[in-house]
């Protein structure tokens, strides 16, 4: 009994902190998506509507009818295709490094581990700062590109969704690799040393034992990078440019510019919704596969 | 391994290992050498060694008052974070009980909501309470954010704790506390230090949730930068770029040594 009411104490304040100053709030996010924006920005606290949300799919026309408008609808389906795209590709590029830092020495190991951490623990900002360095006009890829006669113009990639890409891509690298290397690392050599013994060349050890074993790392990378490619809101900002709108950059926009806070609230609140969808989904998944497994 | 140690290497992983570390670190290190470029329009061509964008940030009042601004928040939020962490570590590690991994999703949900979702929540949960936007409320959105982030490395020292050594401690009449005091704290430290040395990093490197709750005269450095690159590429950020990459590294490099002493 004791051993319950001592671990309730040590639990207490780290779940206070968090339940107050963010499971709450969250709740009073929700909450807000339903009230009434008021006349100058705010809210007022107590007329209740849903046009936040209508206003997500519709729109007024001249005759005050509600026609669907499918605007918001792009700029998620856009944000979503965006991240889906970022997560693959970091993928493609993770899994090799990851392997191949999983068969080291265990002393190398842990250095290269420290060594792909650095630029993870580098501050998101500053890494997507120096993508513009590299790929404006007159940057560093341009005068390159330029002075060895691959091209005469400039190559206008900053302010692109490209150049989003490509930074979503970099920041996120870290968040794909270090999943796939810890499942690759925990697993059982002695598989893979049956796999050769029975006459399996490389490519069959790595498709028919590796790959399969590795599949919860590679599925939490996913997550790890789709979850906060979605909601991206620096690299947009600083690589797109202002021509393709994010969701987060559409967020942002109704707490400034707009001052619209409670459809603000309730586009956060439908991206939320979106990423629970996409856990929910993955922890049903991953309960199938371990079954299948075990 | 012996054996089959050459079957072990995959072809081309070692190539494109290379490839992405260079990757990795092609951008940060083309932004330090530029950081030290003479030249004033921060293009691509080299002018010359020079230190003067140092001395232009040094002189900016703004960005000094954000950087001060930065430092104190990142100090009070990792230290409130770090210890309730460890206490929260102290209570999951080495035990299981129901509930547990309900337990660890709470503690984990401030890395798992996306930041701007959490920024906009913790923005009109303060507007609501009246809590002014300024350094208060900086403190109280990043200690938040500091409590997983120092808790994953103390709770990972935990596990990996002799459990025979706590209890060889009872078994020698030690109380609770004077086995915490005298046998797992100073076992734990290097956990505990690494993880408030990742909480520090992360909060000064924190940019979405402070751009929308850093109130006037409260900005955080990241915040002040993020202005200034909006407005335009300038040298003064690759210096005080170039400095936050010194910063987070030369922590990181002192928490990996810390753990290699220790592990």
């Amino acid at each position: 009994m004791s051993n319950v009411r001592q671990r309730a104490g040590l639990l207490t304040p780290a779940m206070a902190v968090i339940g107050v100053l963010l499971v709450l709030p969250l709740c009073l996010m929700a909450f807000v998506s339903t009230l009434e924006r008021g006349p100058d920005g705010g809210v007022i606290w107590s007329r209740h509507t849903l046009d936040p949300y209508v206003q997500f799919l519709f729109e007024r026309d001249l005759m005050d009818r509600l026609v669907l408008n499918t605007d918001y609808l792009q700029i998620f389906a856009r944000s979503i295709g965006l991240a889906t795209t970022t997560a693959v590709l970091t993928l493609v590029i993770a899994f090799p490094i990851a392997l191949w830092m999983a068969f080291q020495p265990p002393q190398r190991r842990t250095f290269l581990l420290f060594v792909v951490t650095v630029p993870f623990w580098t501050n998101l900002l500053v890494r997507n700062y120096a993508w513009i360095l590299l790929l404006r006009n007159g940057g560093v890829f341009d005068r390159l590109a330029q002075s060895t006669g691959l091209t005469h113009e400039p190559l206008n990639v900053l302010y692109s969704p490209l150049a989003t890409g490509i930074g979503l891509v970099y920041s996120f690298l870290p968040f794909m690799i270090l999943p796939i290397y810890v499942s690759l690392e925990k697993l059982d050599r002695r598989l893979i040393e049956a796999a050769f013994d029975l006459g399996a060349n490389r490519w069959h050890a790595l498709t028919r034992i590796i790959l399969p074993l590795s599949m919860p790392g590679i599925v939490g990378g996913l997550i790890l990078v789709f979850v906060p490619c979605l909601g991206a809101f620096v690299t947009p900002a600083l690589l797109g440019g202002g021509k393709s709108l994010m969701i987060g950059s559409l967020i942002q926009q109704q707490f400034g510019q707009s001052r619209n806070w409670p459809f603000g609230a309730a586009l956060a609140f439908v991206l939320l919704a979106l990423i629970v969808f996409a856990l929910v989904l993955h922890a049903l998944r991953y309960r199938r596969l371990a079954g299948r497994l075990t | 391994m012996t054996r089959a140690g050459d079957l072990w290497r995959f072809p081309g992983t070692r190539a494109a290992a290379f490839a992405v570390l260079a990757y990795l670190y092609l951008p940060i290190i083309v932004l330090v050498v530029l950081s030290f470029n003479a030249s004033d329009s921060s293009l691509a061509r080299w002018e010359g060694f020079s230190t003067h964008w140092y001395a232009v940030a040094a002189a900016d009042g703004n960005m000094v008052h954000s950087i001060e601004i930065s430092l104190t928040v990142a100090c009070i939020a990792t230290s409130i974070g770090t210890v309730v962490a460890t206490l929260a570590a102290l209570a999951t590690a080495r035990t299981r009980f129901r509930g547990r991994i309900a337990v660890e999703a709470f503690l984990a949900l401030p890395l798992v909501i996306p930041d701007i979702v959490a920024a906009i929540a913790i923005l009109l949960f303060f507007v609501m309470v009246g809590i002014q936007l300024g350094l208060l409320s900086l403190i109280l959105a990043h200690t938040v954010f500091t409590i997983p982030i120092a808790y994953l490395p103390i709770r990972a020292r935990l596990e990996g704790l002799d459990p025979a050594l706590a209890e060889a401690a009872a078994d020698l009449y030690a109380t609770p506390w004077q086995s915490l005091r005298r046998i797992i704290l100073p076992l734990i430290w290097p956990g505990i230090l690494s993880g408030a040395m990742l909480a520090f990093i992360g909060s000064l490197g924190d940019v979405v949730v402070s751009y929308f709750i850093s109130g006037p005269g409260s900005t955080t450095l990241p915040v002040y930068v993020f202005s200034m690159v909006r407005m335009g590429v300038t040298p003064t950020v690759n210096a005080v770029s170039t400095l936050l990459i010194a910063a987070s590294a030369s922590l990181l490099t002192l928490s990996y040594l810390l753990g290699r002493r220790f592990n």
